[in-house]
């Protein structure tokens, strides 16, 4: 978000750190890109689902000093379970009544946990300062956070496994074929409202990984979910319904953009020329990059 | 054949919202038959084939499948006991390969078991689809892609196969394949009701048919005695064609 060009000012500084930032980004959107792609949801509250898992992390963190990346065997989990109770209870049932429903659920849910996180956090600004994630690696004269780059690292390992999932377990082809063909997934046997719930179960994992690195890199607040949401939105919609791949390589156009859009016209235009770019690709190519 | 019922549909009536798509219907399906549904298109054909397979449930009336009532069912738990459809239009996973389509079929846990074993039966029947396994389905001829369909439901290894217009779209040929391939499926023992809009080829494919119109039985018996019909002629091939190619 406010990618601080740092060290000296030459264009691979912005490069690379466009490149690190875009596998935030493409790791923040890989959960609401795989709910998009399996459900036809935009789940508004991915954002504030990925926030209150940067606050879970902040919480072990602080109270029980075990370090975010550790703690994520307790987010993950947590996380994992939360989303499978939302779409069995809450946005499953919305299903039920009409499409519009979940969507309009959903913003609920994010206004719901903004003001839990509000009152449980209050409105200060919050950060994962681990004793790594403020230092810096240096390629020749010019520093690089090293938060950034294993907030990249991370993005890759959750689109590779996410990718490697829905792929070779019959659960992840499950998941595939229903959001191929609801009715034909039907027709093979496979529980579509339970497949919804895993699906939407795996999309909070991925959120519980990018709450951590996410937390890592940038201080959050209660209400920083809508900023990120949008930055996902427009990543998934670079990328095509439900391509991990996709996702991940739009997450570094938008990234590129945005470092490059700063290093040539100013910090303060660097999020106009994201949008615009958006824009653009999907003047160009309306289903996205690798949309079907 | 054998004369034990397997599929026994008694006096369903299915709605769609407020639109009653079938009246009253009453089927019977033998173990080990080939059996034709035929109609005009929104005659109820694809309503009474999602009925069985749970897709909709009958407002009154009965379905029961090996004995048991299955007309409250859920779809995944009607492909448990042993029904598969291969649905109109085909309907593989576009953007999925022919083999991970094929796997997919399987995914019911009684049809995992069996999974190795089906796949081969697939490819001995068309060997085609072993020929081209990492192909996406997409990029599969419409021949191709029926085959595949046909194949798919095979691996859940069904007892009651159910299949909605075999012959839509595809060249005499391919259909000619597709016939032969089904009555092979049947050899094994495997039940097969399909829906079909080409009457004259049905009649001399199939062993009974069921003649729905405007969601009611119109007819029905062996294909022997429907070929002969004063009425099927009438209504079928013309009022002076008496004979049936």
């Amino acid at each position: 978000m406010r990618g601080k060009v740092m060290g000296s000012v030459d264009v691979f500084t912005p490069v690379l750190m466009g490149i690190m930032l875009g596998g935030l980004y493409a790791l923040i959107a890989l959960g609401l890109s795989l709910v998009f792609g399996v459900m036809r949801l935009i789940n508004l509250a991915h954002g504030d689902l990925v926030i209150l898992s940067s606050y879970i992390s902040y919480a072990i963190f602080t109270y029980l000093a075990v370090d975010p990346i550790l703690g994520l065997v307790i987010t993950i989990p947590f996380m994992l379970l939360l989303g499978f109770l939302i779409q069995k209870y809450i946005l499953g049932r919305g299903f039920a009544i009409s499409s519009e429903t979940p969507l309009i659920i959903a913003f609920g849910i994010s206004l719901v946990l903004q003001n839990l996180n509000q009152i449980l956090w209050t409105p200060l600004s919050r950060g994962l300062n681990t004793s790594y994630s403020h230092m810096s690696f240096f390629i020749g004269e010019r520093q690089f956070p090293v938060s950034y780059l294993l907030a990249f690292l991370a993005g890759i390992v959750v689109m590779v496994g996410l990718r490697a999932f829905l792929t070779r377990t019959y659960m992840g082809r499950a998941i595939t074929a229903a959001s191929q063909d609801k009715r034909a997934a039907q027709l093979m046997g496979i529980n579509t409202n339970r497949i919804y719930g895993y699906a939407f179960a795996i999309a909070m994992g991925a959120a519980a990984v990018a709450g951590v690195f996410l937390g890592m890199t940038f201080p959050f607040t209660p209400t920083s979910g809508i900023s990120f949401l949008t930055i996902a939105f427009g990543t998934v919609v670079i990328g095509g319904l439900g391509s991990m791949l996709g996702t991940f390589l739009a997450g570094i156009i938008l990234g590129l953009s945005q470092t490059l859009g700063g290093y040539l016209f100013g910090s303060a235009s660097q999020m106009l020329i994201v949008y615009v770019l958006v824009l653009a690709i999907l003047a160009i190519r309306p289903h996205g990059l690798l949309g079907r | 054949m054998t004369d034990e019922t397997i599929l026994k549909i008694e006096n369903i009536d299915v709605f769609h919202g407020t639109f009653q798509a079938l009246w009253d219907v009453s089927i019977e399906v033998k173990r080990g038959e080939m059996l034709a549904l035929i109609g005009a298109n929104t005659a109820g054909k694809t309503t009474l084939l999602d009925a069985v397979s749970g897709l909709r449930h009958p407002s009154k009336g009965s379905i029961q499948f090996e004995g048991e009532e299955i007309g409250f069912l859920d779809p995944y738990q009607i492909v448990e006991l042993g029904i598969t459809q291969v649905p109109e239009g085909r309907s593989v996973f576009p953007d999925m390969t022919v083999l991970d389509n094929l796997l997919i079929g399987s995914y019911a846990a009684s049809a995992r078991k069996r999974k190795a074993e089906n796949l081969e039966k697939v490819y001995d029947l068309f060997p085609r689809l072993e020929e081209r396994k990492r192909q996406v389905a997409k990029t599969l001829s419409g021949g191709e892609q029926q085959m595949l369909a046909i194949g798919r439901g095979l691996m859940a290894d069904p007892k009651l196969m159910l299949i909605d217009e075999i012959s839509l779209g595809l060249a005499p040929i391919v259909i000619d394949e597709i016939f032969r391939a089904l009555h092979k499926i049947k050899a094994t023992g495997i039940t097969v009701l399909f829906v079909e809009q080409n009457v004259n080829r049905t009649l001399k494919e199939a062993d009974r048919a069921y003649i729905l119109e405007r969601g009611r039985i119109a007819l029905s018996g062996a294909t022997a005695d429907l070929r002969e019909n004063q009425e099927v002629k009438r209504a079928y091939f013309g009022v002076d064609t008496c004979e049936v190619k």
